[in-house]
């Protein structure tokens, strides 16, 4: 099982379990939003779950599920990695609703955006939804931002600070009280039935991930098989917080395939989203 | 003389231009990145590039000989910037050299657009509110399938 945004833990208790606690005294009903292969999950297993019905579109496709789902309600979206949300934030969301606009969210109190995940999406947002998803348009900010939504100041500015580097995550958790254990899914896979000669690996770590994980390079001696492996090993050693679809893979000084096979003395980068120019 | 290079410091942009001088090329493009002072409404006061660089070289490289290739470029020459960057500096410089202008401007753009998708090259941003981000890195830049959203929890208001 890896680790997940969702695991982590603030003051004993998965962001899930936060989550689903701060909402529960405020809603009807509380779902999680999956993809089909995390429905049996056991972590998400225990709430009720809606699937997300279009694979591969992020954030958006999770909220297009729900409101396919049960088109006549409104809903409260909420992302589990918001460590610093309180109950006060979501009672002010949910009083600063305006039902005649087909959204209600908070302006991000650093650059005055709209927060996506953290937002109640009105029924007639549907159609809208559906109508940028088939134009290939993903981003619910950006959705937000065009369309007629209400738009609310944050009374604590910091409720909605996610967490982006290991640091940030180790500063959340003393903030918040926090466990001392990083996750409450850490390692925990179960080795393959001969198990392979360790292999001697060099990392190279740059920009966000050189940060995240507090070095520029290492030697490891790994199982894993594949880069798709190793990185899941790196991740739960580091708390690393990039899901592998956002990075891509280096193997020698070369671009590879995740599922390529690791050699002993192999280099092995793994490079995040790029921005030169 | 490789065609793509990395520069931890300013760089001389007429010898650039100088050395893809051709009489038989009658149109010359080239286009300068500079250090902007805003992106995404925020007050940027100084930028950093980082490159995982034998990488960056060879892809570099590579795109410059596909760009030679496509537009029949007589020649074509890209610098990309790494370290600290003040504002107003040149972030990248790209010129291409062909017997006509409608090649060289093509080739120029073809060789700049595949720079900042493809290059291992990452650029973080200081803001004025002391702030600093990675480019690219934030919730809605990533990769369709992807963070936020599977751990997003949905519930009727």
């Amino acid at each position: 099982m890896q680790r997940d945004k969702a695991a982590l833990e603030y003051a004993g208790q998965t962001q899930l379990a936060r989550a689903v606690a701060l909402l529960e005294p405020l809603v009807a009903r509380t779902f999680v939003s999956v993809r089909a292969d995390q429905l049996a999950d056991p972590q998400r297993a225990r709430y009720e779950r809606i699937a997300d019905a279009l694979p591969d579109l992020g954030p958006i496709g999770g909220i297009h599920a729900a409101l396919h789902a049960h088109p006549r309600s409104a809903w409260l979206v909420l992302a589990c990695d918001l460590p610093f949300l309180d109950a006060a934030t979501l009672q002010q969301l949910i009083a600063g609703r305006d039902p005649r606009r087909v959204a209600s969210a908070f302006r991000s109190s650093h650059d005055g955006k709209p927060e996506p995940l953290c937002a109640i999406y009105e029924p007639e947002s549907l159609a809208q939804i559906d109508a940028r998803i088939a134009a290939g348009k993903l981003c619910p900010r950006d959705f937000l931002a065009s369309a007629d939504a209400a738009l609310l100041t944050l009374r604590n500015p910091r409720a909605l600070d996610n967490i982006n580097t290991g640091e940030e995550y180790r500063d959340a958790q003393a903030r918040l009280g926090g466990a001392q254990q990083g996750a409450a899914l850490g390692g925990g896979t179960a080795g393959p039935a001969v198990r392979p000669a360790a292999l001697t690996l060099q990392i190279q770590y740059f920009a966000l991930l050189r940060e995240q994980a507090g070095r520029s390079t290492e030697t490891v001696s790994s199982q894993a098989r594949d880069a798709r492996e190793l990185y899941r090993e790196l991740r739960a050693r580091h708390g690393l917080l990039l899901e592998p679809e956002q990075l891509r893979v280096a193997v020698n000084e070369e671009f590879a395939d995740w599922s390529q096979p690791l050699r002993d003395g192999d280099n092995v980068v793994f490079l995040p989203p790029v921005a030169g120019g | 003389m490789s065609a793509f290079r990395l520069s931890a410091g300013p760089f001389d942009t007429a010898a650039l231009r100088a050395a893809l001088a051709n009489p038989g090329s009658g149109g010359f493009a080239s286009f300068e990145g500079w250090v902007r002072d805003h992106n995404e409404g925020q007050r940027v006061t100084r930028l950093e590039y980082e490159a995982f660089a034998p990488l960056a070289l060879r892809e570099g490289e590579r795109i410059i000989a596909e760009a030679r290739e496509r537009f029949g470029l007589s020649g074509a020459l890209c610098v990309h910037r790494i370290g600290a960057l003040e504002l107003g500096e040149i972030a990248v410089w790209v010129g291409a050299a062909a017997a006509h202008r409608d090649e060289a401007f093509r080739g120029c753009r073809y060789i700049i657009d595949e720079v900042k998708h493809r290059l291992p090259i990452w650029k973080k941003e200081h803001y004025e509110n002391g702030h600093s981000g990675w480019v690219n890195c934030e919730r809605c830049a990533t990769a369709p399938a992807h963070a936020g959203h599977d751990h997003a929890v949905a519930s009727k208001a």
